[in-house]
């Protein structure tokens, strides 16, 4: 790669740029409620992901206290909402909790605040367009998520709420009889998932052809922040899991509501209702269901790491380490991320040899990701860093990462999963991933890009704290899982201590779920800051970090529009601490410099 | 000295999660029991357990290290000197695609074998094969064994001198038997933590699973697929005889259960 100053041709330098100038006099409902613009679309999803984090974390701290704790009242609620148990957990209720926390998570919390309010962002203003591709669209995006949350919220309402976990198999999400909670509630909890993925969908669609059609002049692909790899990955991943995924929810619909049978099998008697006609096929289901849910892993991490390798570079004063080995590992990750699904499968009783083909590839696919952790820490060698909450949320991303990648190995290999498949060791691999890297991500990112969206800074003061907290009670609460995992404590057990070899495990789960509160509280903090900073957050420049993308030559924050003139890009977006600019330590994508013949450097 | 302590606060995680890890065997946190496991392939599990184990370790100390090394550097560079303009090394990248490649290449060909001999016919013990002794149906929320009378082969459909158990899978130990798992309802999973052996029951299917209980003992059997509200409770025990006490306990639950009342 060169460092060269390069004048982008035809584009010239004219600043021939269709921007919006005009008083923005619109009402405030198709300002701020139903807005088109896509940086309110994004501060929308961004401040409803972060209450639907509340609610997905209270049915966290609640599975919690029934594995610490079980059957005993739980504190803060009132008996009157568990008046018949005496506000006590019951098995029931707590097979709905970790379905709808696994829900609320990943459908209503992750998926939507990477791709939603980051992405929806982001995207516009670091390619340099003034607004997405299709801005009505957008806001059918965000506004399709509520029908989704309106279903899985109703649904709780019904006997037992959906309890067939997350991935709902059949014969327990596909029969009315199966259980308390197979009943009309799953049927909401599929029409929900369909939402959540017409809601993706739209997102996706409109996120590839921003990317690919509304970029400033002077940015080639290869002069995109990696941030915008990663969501133009993550779209294209979307775009050609969800379908899947939707179609199976239909399948499933249909043989709940309309008597087929694709995933039921005959001559099944479950609960003592009559007999099934079937001649479906149960293993369709997983089949379906990760092939779309195995790539979401990756749709769920993807951009978190777009955004951390953007973070780091520029909180390291340092080009990323190896941009084009950064993309290929990327698509390396979602190109392999479709040929894996089988490993959720592997004791599901499929043809044994596809457990062979599904490990190799499963095992591959730490290679992309191993290269991605060496050129993080590549980025950071050699480099000027300050230990503000970015860089400490960022070095927590790459380090909870590496434990997260390490125990998928356990996990890939198969005859090291025949044991600790659906065990809590599971629980702590996809933890350290999802909360451990990806939250972390977040959180590093939403005070990084803060300033930008409100035009205030966050507190440093609380933003340490809650790393500080977050990062002791994450590693209280998940470490220890790896352990119980070891022991062969299943997940989704509401009380394992019935059996005599996981007894002992009592005082570890307790210690768990201390760790679990304090995690959860000190999110408070998160909160406090997000909010307060909206009034006391000292007033934000256009760049504080002094960082070289697009978004941060726009105001703080930008108008409809985006930016005053059409930026036009001159160089990648990691130009830092470059010896051709030698005034200042970053070289913004946009300012045009003198073509000097005698470059200096061109490493 | 604020930096200190921040990478002093990164840093001192990982080595509390290796002290953790070496402490785990001695609070019992780890494998269940006295941490050996008791079938034969579940030796084997363990082994691989224990490379990958191994080599995690060693890639997780060298990440870390280096992590610490380089934030240590970045953080202590003086003011005025710039950071490191380098976009990278090809020669770097070349060194940590292909060894950790062939590294990952060589687990998942070193785990085939015991895959094989564990879920594939063809790889099966020969005692395995032949020892079919009972069929295990999952139901919400226990486990129904139906065991061929002594002497006869387990068949398909079942049989007017079959016998009947709940929550109770007589072995004998020593020898690889086969089970044919199967569900009258929802999924469930076989799962015997101390031996190590998983397989999933689904409808409408029939899946065989062999295992050799070493010793003679009893060891827990539990669900670990979810099938309902009920699914923690769904517990059992195998109990693993000494080949003749076996067929003895075999011949004698035929006599109980065959039972007519007729004395002659």
């Amino acid at each position: 790669m060169t460092s060269e100053v390069q004048t982008t041709g035809e584009h010239g330098d004219t600043g021939d740029s269709h921007c919006h100038h005009h008083v923005d006099n619109r009402w405030w409902i198709s300002k701020y409620v139903f807005s088109t613009d896509h940086k309110v679309i994004g501060i929308q999803f961004l401040f409803s992901t972060l209450f639907l984090m509340l609610v997905g974390g209270a049915f966290a701290l609640a599975i919690r206290w029934q594995l610490a704790f079980p059957n005993t009242q739980m504190p803060f609620v009132n008996t009157t909402f568990f008046a018949e148990t005496g506000g006590q957990i019951t098995p029931e209720f707590y097979t709905m909790l970790f379905t709808m926390h696994g829900t609320v998570m990943i459908f209503l919390v992750i998926i939507p605040i990477l791709a939603g309010a980051f992405g929806n962002f982001l995207i516009p203003l670091m390619i340099g367009a003034p607004d997405m591709a299709f801005p009505k669209l957008n806001m059918m995006s965000y506004w399709f998520m509520w029908p989704a949350a309106f279903c899985f919220g109703l649904s709780l309402f019904y006997e037992g709420g959906p309890a067939a976990g997350w991935t709902s198999y059949p014969i327990l999400a596909a029969i009315y009889d199966a259980a308390p909670g197979s009943g009309f509630a799953q049927t909401l909890w599929l029409m929900g998932i369909t939402f959540v993925g017409v809601s993706s969908m739209m997102g996706s669609i409109n996120y590839m052809t921003t990317i690919i059609n509304m970029r400033a002049p002077g940015m080639t692909f290869f002069r995109m922040p990696l941030t915008i790899w990663a969501m133009f990955i993550t779209a294209i991943l979307q775009a050609f899991a969800l379908p899947v995924l939707t179609a199976a929810g239909l399948m499933l619909i249909a043989d709940r509501e309309f008597g087929t049978c694709f995933f039921v099998p005959a001559g099944i008697v479950v609960n003592n209702a009559e007999s099934t006609v079937g001649g479906g096929q149960p293993l369709l289901w997983q089949h379906l269901f990760w092939f779309y849910s195995h790539p979401a892993v990756y749709i769920m991490l993807l951009p978190a790491m777009g955004m951390i390798s953007d973070m780091l570079s520029c909180m390291c004063r340092k080009p990323v380490f190896g941009y084009r080995p950064m993309v290929y590992s990327m698509s390396a990750i979602a190109g392999l991320g479709f040929i894996v699904w089988g490993h959720h499968m592997f004791i599901s009783g499929m043809n044994p040899a596809l457990g062979m083909t599904f490990m190799v590839a499963t095992i591959m696919i730490a290679l992309p990701s191993a290269i991605k952790v060496f050129n993080w820490i590549g980025t950071i060698w050699g480099g000027h860093i300050e230990f503000n909450t970015v860089t400490l949320n960022a070095v927590a991303f790459v380090s909870m990462f590496i434990v997260g990648g390490l125990s998928g190995i356990f996990m890939a290999a198969v005859p090291v999963d025949i044991y600790i498949h659906d065990t809590y060791f599971i629980v702590a691999h996809f933890h350290y991933i999802l909360f451990g890297a990806t939250l972390f991500g977040i959180f590093a990112a939403i005070q990084f890009w803060y300033p930008k969206m409100f035009g205030r800074m966050m507190s440093e003061r609380l933003g340490k704290l809650h790393f500080v907290l977050t990062f002791i009670g994450m590693n209280g609460t998940f470490f220890p899982m790896h352990m119980l995992g070891i022991a062969g404590m299943p997940r989704r057990y509401a009380n394992p201590y019935l059996h005599e070899y996981l007894e002992h495990l009592l005082p570890l789960n307790q210690f768990m779920t201390y760790s679990a509160i304090l995690m959860g509280a000190a999110q408070f903090l998160l909160l406090i800051n997000v909010f307060g900073s909206l009034i006391w957050g000292k007033k934000a420049p256009k760049n504080p970090w002094n960082a070289n993308g697009l978004e941060w030559q726009a105001p703080s924050p930008p108008p409809h529009g985006n930016f005053e003139t059409q930026p036009l890009v001159y160089r990648g977006p990691y130009e830092y601490s470059s010896p051709d600019h030698l005034d200042k330590d970053y070289w913004p994508q946009t300012e045009r410099e003198v073509y000097d013949p005698t470059p200096t450097s061109t490493v | 000295m604020k930096r200190l302590w921040w990478i002093f606060f990164l840093m001192i995680w990982p080595v509390l999660a290796l002290v953790v890890c070496a402490m785990t065997p001695g609070l019992k946190w780890g494998f269940p029991g006295d941490g050996l496991s008791d079938s034969t392939i579940g030796v084997e599990i363990d082994h691989l357990f224990y490379v990958i184990l191994i080599i995690c370790t060693v890639v997780f100390i060298g990440t870390q290290v280096a992590m610490g090394y380089v934030l240590w550097t970045a953080s202590s560079r003086p003011a005025d000197r710039r950071a490191w303009y380098s976009h990278g090394n090809h020669k770097l990248e070349m060194i940590w695609t292909v060894i950790p490649g062939i590294i990952l290449l060589f687990l998942a060909l070193y785990q085939t074998r015991t895959w094989a001999e564990f879920r594939m016919n063809s790889a099966y013990p020969e005692a395995a094969k032949t020892n079919i002794i009972a069929e295990v149906n999952a139901r919400q929320f226990e486990w129904r064994m139906r065991y061929p009378a002594p002497g006869k082969t387990l068949e398909r459909k079942p049989q007017i001198d079959d016998m009947y158990q709940v929550n109770e899978l007589h072995v004998p130990a020593g020898t690889p038997v086969t089970i044919q798992l199967r569900t009258q309802d929802v999924q469930h999973s076989f799962f015997l933590p101390t031996m190590r052996i998983k397989q999933d029951a689904v409808p409408g299917m029939i899946i065989p699973v062999w295992f050799e209980a070493k010793e003679p003992g009893e060891y827990p059997l539990v669900c670990a697929e979810l099938c309902g509200w009920g699914h923690y409770k769904m517990g059992a025990i195998v109990i693993a005889h000494p080949p003749a006490e076996y067929e003895a306990y075999m011949k004698s639950l035929h006599e109980e259960q065959f039972e007519d009342g007729y004395i002659e």
